[in-house]
Order: structure tokens, then C-alpha cells, then sequence
């Protein structure tokens, strides 16, 4: 028998049930006391900086994510991983409140940033997007000069002096690792930039509006090797100061770069931990099944 | 094996009938304009340029006859000018209106309904402005005394060219990839801010093409204009010109070409006017060609 891969409301859907007879477990639950205990590895709990409580999200009738509980820590990377189609994207979006651009996509529950639930009425979404930074899965530059491409965010709320821009472009072009390499073609187009440079760069545009959390959605799976290697290089050291959340199909970059993972099936986050247990020692046979690439 | 060869061959036949016809469009244009040329040159042994482009009198068929184009030329301007000033706005305003903010169903009934104005005959426009819209903007705005004047000429064009301007920027829009709207608002930026800083950026060859093509098709529409625009071969001045009668390049050669004899000065001034004509086409679109594929990469 297949392994049940996507939801029966949702676009391809498949018929079977393997994993309907197993008991729902809740490894929410798990996860939170896992945090609470301090790891023998010398690792350390950092404050939690988005908490979601119980995020259900339709797309219509396709019930594409499930009661989902999950802490996305300060000055962490939280690994989203899991088959196609389980409701990663859906739940990254929910970070953001992107998933209020899908006009049939409806969202309960709560998130919680910094405390303060962003599905609460009178969100300031402008605010909000400044605040948890996305890049997308195709590096997607605006185009226009690199120099314009930074400057885009910051021009939106406000009149930037020429010298303030100055300063704000080359500090997020260095934050990104990228200002060695275009602080020559500044005015150039940001077109004529490698897809991995492009990358860097919508990482650059989200340090321009000082991102506290960047959300990242498969952003390697259009990249060479070395540029998937510099992306990951530059996570490590932007966790410095900011917490990130990285969508991918890869298990290496997951279980290379990560503190914590989450693993998704059928809208579900099955379970959720340190990276080190996901996958050395996953508590459910479903997480155990994927992460030794049993399927997806 | 032998499908390869007929593939290979079909192959060579495509490949040389393109190029052909390449050839031949650039032999068409060439030979259209010596052709032109050629017929305009005699007019120029009697009258010198200066005289001819700057004279401000047009009156073929008096005395030795008058040939100053300016009038045509600046009937042909305001015309013009202020058929962009209209189509230009609603159509970019269509445009957005159907791409970005319209739910799906209004655009699919919409985008076709604006496409099939390019159905209507030019006749047929001008005939809705002389009997119609003409009359009833004389009867009802006391600064505007014939129904007949330049800014209906421009405001008929404009219907006209918003079918070219929609359905290209439009397509332009629709081609933006959803990720760039959607990085856009994750930085911050509201729809607005998103279309205007970021979508029409994205689309700008296409929406420059909008434009040119919608000028080309105002410039060289005659039907229309003749009908319209009251046919005075006088000097529009300021802005008053906008809503007197005037006399365009395209509408003097169609009224006039017909009652010259062959070979005369009037039939070599008419020439002229076309030389002027395809010249100013030309360069529009040689200009739309060089800012298209300059602005494909980048702005600085
Ligand atoms: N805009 C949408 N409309 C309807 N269903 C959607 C939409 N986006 C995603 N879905 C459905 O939601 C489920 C989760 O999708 P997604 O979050 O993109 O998964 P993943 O990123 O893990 O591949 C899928 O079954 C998908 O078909
Ligand atoms: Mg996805």
C-alpha cells in the first residue's frame, strides 16, 4: 500500500488510509516539553518569538492545516519539512498573514508574535510584513538596480535622504554577504546578478526593513551547490539576530542547518523537536518513515 | 531515419520562409519610402522646406497656390496629444483594473468586452461622434459652438486606441510573476504601493509598447478624424485649439487626393504630407523599439 500523501479534500487527493488507523497523538505536547527541559548537548532554549496555538487554515473545503501548535524561537532555525502538498507553505504563509492575499483561504486559531496575536482585528499588516520578512522560492528581484531593489522597502513608509540610503543599502548588502560582489553594479540591473546573488539579495531587502524573522520558502531549490551553500552559511550568521523559518525538501540542508524541526503530513505537524532527535530519534514512525526517505 | 530528413527538411523551408520574409518587410518599407520620396521631391523645386513645413497657410488651389503644412501638422499634434492624454490614463486604469483588482469572473467578462471595441469600424466611430456625441457636447457647453473640433476627434480616437492600450498592458501585467506582487507585500508595501512601485515597473516594455502602438494608431487614423473634427485648414492656438475645428495630415490627404490631377504641385504637396507622415511613424516606433529593449534590463 501506498503511504497516504495528500488530503482528500485538498487538489490531488489519494485514496488510501494507512495512517487514518494510527491514534492521533499530540506531539505539540511533546515538543513543549522537550523545551522545557534543557538538552544535555550544551544546547540552549532561546525565548520563543511566534507561538501558534491550535491553526486551522481551509482553502474552501481542502483543510490544509490541522490544529497546528509550534514555537518558532528567537535566534533559531526551525526547519519546516514534509511531502509536497502537507501544508508548509500554508503554514509559513500564516506567519505573515499572506495567506490574506488568497481570497479562499480562511484561518482560525492563534499566532502569537512576541506575544500579541497577529489575527487579532485591527492588525497593522504593513507592520506586520516589516516585521516577519519572506523570500520566496524563485529568487524573485525586482526589475530595477540593485541599489533600488534594497531601498524599496524603506521608500515605502517614508522619505529616505540620499546619505541615510547610502548607509542603509550597504548595511544590508553586507548583512546579506553581498556587498563585495555588487558594491561595483550598485546601479546596474539587479537582473543580470547569479540566481543565487538574486537570493541574497531579497534577503538584503528584508535586513533593509530590519525583519525580526525571516520565512523562507524552499529558497535553495532553484540554486547550485555553492550557492545553496553560501545561503546556508549566511542563515547561520543571520540567526545572530533574527529567527528564521526554512521551508525545504532537502533533508541534509535541514538536518545541516537547523536547531529545530517540524515535520508535516496531511496538514498535520506530526511532530516537532531538535533537529538532532527528528532525526536520529524520532518518537513517530510516520517522521521515522519520511526522514529515512521511506517516502516524499 | 527518413522522418528525420523531413523533419530536417521541413525544418529548412520554415527557417528560410521567415527569413524571407523578414527581407521583404524590410524591402516593403524601403520601397514605400522611395515611392514617397520620389513623388514628394518635385514639390520641392518650387517651394523651398522652410517655407512648406513652417508656412501657415494651406490652400492648394488658390492663385499659385499656398502650401504651409504647418496647420496639418499641428491639427495633426493636438489631435494626437490629446487623444494620449485621455487613452492613456483610462487605459493603464483599465488595465490595472482588470489585472490586479478585479475578481476573476468581472475580468473574464471585461477583458473581451474592451478587446471587442477594436471590432468597430473607424467609420463607424465617427459617425456615433458627428451624429451624436458632436451635437449634444455643442448643445450642452456654451464655450464650444460647431459640434465639430479637435479634442471630439482625440475623444473618439481615444475609444480606439484603449482596445491596443488594455488588452497589451494588461497581458504586460498578467506576465509580472505573482512573486513579485507578493514580495512586494511582504515587505510592507499595500496593493497600491505594489502596483505602482513594483507591477508597473515589472511591466514597463509592455506598457510602453501600449503606449506607441496606441499614438500610432491616433496618428494615422483618417476615417475617424475627417468625419469629426470639422476640417479647417486653420492654426489651433493654446488650448482653445483643443476645441476648435482642425484639419490633420491623414484627413487633408484622403479629402483632397482624390480631385488632383496627377503630376501638379497639389498632388506632390500630398506626397509630402505622407512623407512627413511615415517619417514620424517610423521614428515612433523605431523609438518605441530602442526603449523597449533598453528598459527590458534595467533602470538605474
Ligand atoms: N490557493 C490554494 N487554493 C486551494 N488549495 C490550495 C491553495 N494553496 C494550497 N492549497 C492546498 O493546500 C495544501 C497544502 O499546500 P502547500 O501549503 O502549498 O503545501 P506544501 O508547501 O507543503 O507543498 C495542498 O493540498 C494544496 O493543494
Ligand atoms: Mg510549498
Amino acid at each position: 500500500m501506498q503511504p497516504k500523501l495528500t488530503n482528500s479534500d485538498c487538489h490531488d487527493a489519494r485514496e488510501d488510509t494507512e495512517y487514518a488507523e494510527q491514534p492521533k497523538e499530540d506531539f505539540l505536547r511533546r515538543s513543549s516539553a522537550d523545551a522545557g527541559t534543557r538538552v544535555a548537548r550544551g544546547d540552549v532554549s532561546h525565548d520563543v518569538k511566534i507561538q501558534t496555538n491550535d491553526l486551522d487554515i481551509y482553502y474552501d473545503s481542502c483543510h490544509a492545516i490541522k490544529e497546528v501548535s509550534a514555537e518558532i524561537r528567537e535566534h533559531e532555525i526551525t526547519a519546516l519539512i514534509g511531502p509536497s502538498g502537507c501544508g508548509k507553505s500554508t503554514f509559513l504563509r500564516a506567519l505573515n498573514r499572506m495567506n490574506d492575499e488568497i481570497p479562499e483561504a480562511r484561518t482560525t486559531g492563534q499566532v502569537l508574535l512576541e506575544g500579541e496575536d497577529i489575527y487579532r482585528e485591527g492588525t497593522d499588516l504593513v507592520a506586520l510584513r516589516r516585521r516577519v520578512g519572506q523570500v520566496f522560492q524563485q529568487p524573485n528581484p525586482f526589475p530595477m538596480s540593485v541599489y533600488r531593489n534594497v531601498i524599496y522597502g524603506p521608500r515605502l513608509q517614508r522619505r529616505v535622504a540620499r546619505q541615510e540610503a547610502d548607509e542603509i543599502v550597504e548595511r544590508s548588502l553586507r548583512g546579506a554577504a553581498l556587498w563585495d560582489e555588487v558594491k561595483d553594479q550598485l546601479h546596474k540591473s539587479a537582473m543580470d546578478l547569479s540566481g543565487g546573488q538574486q537570493q541574497r539579495l531579497c534577503i538584503a531587502r528584508c535586513l533593509a526593513v530590519e525583519s525580526e524573522v525571516l520565512l523562507m520558502d524552499e529558497p535553495c531549490s532553484a540554486l547550485d551547490p555553492t550557492a545553496t551553500f553560501r545561503i546556508e552559511e549566511l542563515m547561520l550568521e543571520l540567526k545572530q539576530k533574527m529567527a528564521i523559518v526554512i521551508v525545504t525538501h532537502n533533508m541534509y540542508q535541514a538536518s545541516r542547518v537547523s536547531d529545530r524541526t517540524g515535520f508535516f503530513l496531511l496538514g498535520e505537524l506530526v511532530e516537532f523537536g531538535r533537529t538532532t532527535q527528528i532525526f536520529e530519534d524520532p518518537h513517530d514512525d510516520r517522521t521515522d518513515a519520511y526522514v529515512r526517505g521511506r517516502f516524499g | 531515419m527518413l522522418s528525420k530528413r523531413i523533419t530536417r527538411v521541413s525544418e529548412w523551408i520554415i527557417e528560410r520562409f521567415i527569413q524571407i520574409a523578414g527581407i521583404l518587410g524590410i524591402v516593403l518599407v524601403l520601397v514605400i519610402f522611395f515611392f514617397l520620396l520620389r513623388n514628394a521631391l518635385p514639390m520641392f523645386h518650387e517651394r523651398t522646406i522652410a517655407e512648406v513645413l513652417t508656412g501657415t497657410r494651406w490652400s492648394p488651389t488658390h492663385g499659385e497656390g499656398h502650401f504651409g503644412m504647418a496647420p496639418l501638422i499641428l491639427g495633426s499634434l493636438y489631435v494626437t496629444a490629446g487623444a494620449l492624454a485621455l487613452s492613456i490614463p483610462l487605459g493603464l486604469a483599465t488595465a490595472i483594473f482588470i489585472a490586479e483588482i478585479a475578481p476573476r469572473r468581472v475580468r473574464e467578462i471585461l477583458k473581451p468586452m474592451v478587446e471587442m471595441l477594436a471590432a468597430i469600424p473607424s467609420v463607424v466611430f465617427g459617425f456615433i461622434g458627428m451624429t451624436i456625441v458632436g451635437p449634444w457636447i455643442a448643445a450642452n457647453f456654451d464655450a464650444i459652438q460647431v459640434g465639430q473640433f479637435a479634442a471630439l476627434g482625440s475623444l473618439m480616437l481615444c475609444f480606439m486606441a484603449l482596445p491596443t492600450i488594455v488588452s497589451i498592458c494588461e497581458d504586460a501585467f498578467h506576465n509580472v510573476p505573482r512573486e513579485i506582487f507578493n514580495s512586494s507585500l511582504a515587505l510592507g508595501a499595500t496593493r497600491w504601493q505594489t502596483i505602482r512601485g513594483a507591477v508597473i515597473p515589472a511591466a514597463r516594455s509592455g506598457v510602453i509598447a501600449a503606449f506607441l502602438l496606441g499614438l500610432g494608431r491616433a496618428i494615422g487614423e483618417t476615417m475617424t478624424v475627417l468625419m469629426v473634427t470639422g476640417n479647417a485648414q486653420v492654426m489651433p492656438e493654446g488650448l482653445e485649439g483643443f476645441i476648435r475645428p482642425v484639419r490633420t495630415m491623414t484627413a487633408t490627404i484622403a479629402a483632397e487626393m482624390g480631385e488632383t490631377p496627377h503630376g501638379s504641385l497639389h498632388f506632390h504637396s500630398l506626397f509630402t504630407i505622407g512623407l512627413i507622415l511615415f517619417v514620424i511613424t517610423f521614428s515612433v516606433n523605431t523609438i518605441a523599439d530602442i526603449i523597449i529593449r533598453r528598459s527590458e534590463k534595467d533602470i538605474a
